[in-house]
């Protein structure tokens, strides 16, 4: 009951105008950026975290907002993925397999449609588990020490490098970059400058902000550019006929869609794993349960309502963990962290206690979004339809100065501006050399973190270092670790030569 | 190919990172590990990390010719010089000319690269500006 009263006081701090309208844009901003192609909610989130930062926003507003956000591009990475074949990031991917295939057969409006309500099942229950799941989980989290907290970090990097990446060196290379850059700066507990070559610029660290803006935005733009994507693909032209599912359709996709959430929830609970694994798994699975007769990847329903539902609620998984231990689950919630930990907030079963008024009014906006994004998506999906008609090179332009104004407008500083361009090359490169650019952003975000709880638990322990494996707790999550860094080696194997054909269009 | 360049400069990082960290000073207050403890221990497993794919690199990826990779040099170039035009020349100018080069190196056309710079340029001064009241650099003559 008492989760009950907590989410009343939740409503009751979104339900205001502002709350609401900022949801509302949220919603719309994030559903174009899904359907562009290229943008994913990681990429959105993180062009919008500055600009937000910059216009003053109380924390639960921003959040609001941007939460929003993300939730609408996960909605409208659907699109770009049934119309155009071309998903709009990763875990996207899977609805093209049967939401291109419907498209072509002139089902275009009822894939539309019933993606858009697959994403809303998916998406509404998953936030149901976060409001059950989280407070339990909260309840563990206050049994955490110093020792707990680093194996914990040390977990969301395994699973995080493990799933994402499909080569665990290049994943490792990644995260140590990540915890490299963090401890420049001055050392928090001794006030020591650290690899910071004497600038005085460098004091203070680099800004995540920076560093996250420069390796998703504009290494995005330099990939453009390299590739010259001029104009959209004409396909995006091509009439909507009807935007509606039949009530059949959905009856025989309502048993797809059921699976698939809580498949998805739990694939996004997983440090680490994120909408992408929920997309693939439900696919899969559901792909191993259902198609009897082959259809799936010719334009099965159940092909599209099975990613679409499983994406969506492991986006909402990915905040259990995010929110009640400050640890990622997927890419976007790492920007989703580094956002509030611009805002001064640091995620974390304290956050429950202390900062009742964030959670729970984020997580009814959380309500109030996914509602929005159902009006938002069925009626008005004809006008998302047309975003995809604006060609990159008028759009790509837009983006690169929206990501220079959020920083210039943060510190006003060129340096920064700098460290920017520096990060997009750095990104670029990266990317070209597929290494993942996520655990880095985890690596800049947690570093002091976990230095700061490395070195607490030896000052406890007197310098013993088996405090670290002293608990059943730390025992189980540094197993946890070890099984969520070793997994990917033997699970991939079954799963990626099953994943490559999907990749080419 | 590319993978062992990447193993071999992350090996040269690590070295040098390892060796930044032993000079971090010590303070007088000191824990159990001291400031330089972590820095070393990430600098050695990025070394470690970095060894395997020295020994098994993946196939290499599709490096940009080199007139693409000439052009992305001169975009990093054009947003380098915008960062610097940026206080002097102010925002609605700097981001007009810059946007449109981009525009126009992404392939559109010279005029309507030029009417997309203005565009977008004017288009963020007003909604960011006027309507968010975020501060955007001033130029000479106020925008």
């Amino acid at each position: 009951m008492d989760v009950f009263s907590q989410l009343a006081d939740g409503f009751a701090v979104a339900l205001t105008f502002q709350n609401l309208a900022l949801a509302l844009v949220g919603c719309f901003l994030g559903t174009i950026i899904g359907a562009l192609p290229g943008l994913g909610p990681s990429n959105g989130v993180a062009i919008l975290i500055p600009v937000a930062f910059t216009l003053g926003l109380p924390a639960t507003p921003a959040l609001i907002l941007l939460t929003s956000v993300y939730y609408g591009a996960m909605y409208g990475g659907r699109i770009s993925s049934i119309l155009l074949n071309i998903p709009g990031d990763e875990p996207a991917l899977m609805t093209t397999l049967d939401g291109y295939p419907m498209a072509k057969k002139g089902q275009a409006g009822e894939a539309l449609a019933l993606s858009g309500i697959a994403s809303f099942v998916g998406a509404f229950f998953a936030t149901w588990g976060l409001v059950f799941l989280a407070p339990q989980l909260v309840k563990v989290a206050l049994l955490f020490g110093p020792a707990e907290y680093f194996a914990l970090f040390s977990l969301a990097f395994a699973t995080l490098g493990g799933i994402a990446s499909q080569n665990q060196a290049k994943a490792v290379i990644a995260a140590m970059i990540g915890l490299g850059i963090a401890m420049v700066g001055v050392d928090h507990q001794t006030g020591v400058p650290r690899m910071t070559f004497n600038n005085i610029h460098l004091y203070e660290g680099i800004d995540f902000l920076v560093a996250i803006v420069g390796l998703f935005a504009i290494s995005e733009v330099l990939l453009f550019l390299e590739h010259k994507a001029g104009a959209a693909p004409s396909e995006a032209n091509q009439k909507l006929a009807r935007v509606t599912a039949p009530f059949s359709m959905l009856k025989d996709t309502a048993g797809t869609m059921g699976r698939s959430t809580i498949i998805g929830f739990l694939a996004g609970v997983l440090p680490g794993a994120g909408a992408s694994l929920g997309s693939f798994v439900s696919y899969t699975v559901e792909k191993k349960i259902s198609d009897k007769k082959g259809t799936f990847g010719t334009g099965d329903p159940r092909g599209v309502a099975a990613p679409e539902a499983g994406n969506n609620a492991a986006a909402g998984g990915a905040l259990v963990p995010m929110l009640a231990l400050g640890v990622p689950g997927s890419g976007t919630t790492a920007v989703l962290l580094a956002m509030l930990m611009a805002l001064n907030i640091t995620p974390g079963p304290l956050l429950f206690t202390q900062r009742p008024d964030v959670v729970w009014g984020l997580i009814a906006a959380l309500f109030i979004g996914n509602i929005m994004l159902l009006c938002l998506n069925i009626p008005l999906v004809g006008l998302f339809v047309r975003v995809l008609r604006v060609p990159s090179k008028y759009l790509m332009p837009a983006v690169t100065m929206i990501s220079f104004v959020g920083i210039y407008g943060i510190s006003g500083s060129t340096f920064d501006l700098l460290m920017m361009i520096i990060f997009g090359v750095i990104g670029y490169v990266l990317r070209k050399l597929n290494i993942p650019t996520v655990p880095i952003i985890l690596g800049i975000l947690l570093g002091n973190e976990m230095e700061k709880n490395l070195r607490r638990a030896l000052e406890i322990s007197n310098g013993d270092v088996n405090i670290l494996w002293g608990s059943w707790l730390t025992i189980a999550i540094w197993v946890l670790a070890i099984a969520g860094f070793i997994a990917p080696f033997v699970v991939g194997r079954f799963l990626r030569p099953k994943k490559d054909p999907t990749v080419a269009p | 190919m590319s993978d062992r360049a990447l193993g071999v400069a992350c090996l040269l990082l690590s070295a040098f990172y390892i060796f930044m960290a032993t000079q971090i000073q010590t303070s007088f207050i000191t824990d159990y590990l001291g400031p330089k403890f972590f820095p070393i221990l990430i600098g050695s497993l990025l070394a470690i990390a970095a060894i395997f794919p020295i020994i098994k690199p993946d196939p290499d990826p599709d490096w940009p010719g080199i007139g693409r990779l000439v052009e992305i040099v001169f975009a990093v170039a054009v947003m380098v010089a915008y960062t610097y035009a940026l206080p002097i020349a102010g925002f609605v100018l700097s981001t007009a000319i810059t946007s449109g080069i981009l525009s126009w190196r992404l392939g559109a056309k010279p005029l309507s690269a030029a009417i997309a710079g203005v565009s977008i340029s004017v288009g963020i001064y007003v909604v960011f500006h006027l309507v968010l009241q975020l501060s955007l650099a001033r130029g000479p003559w106020g925008f």
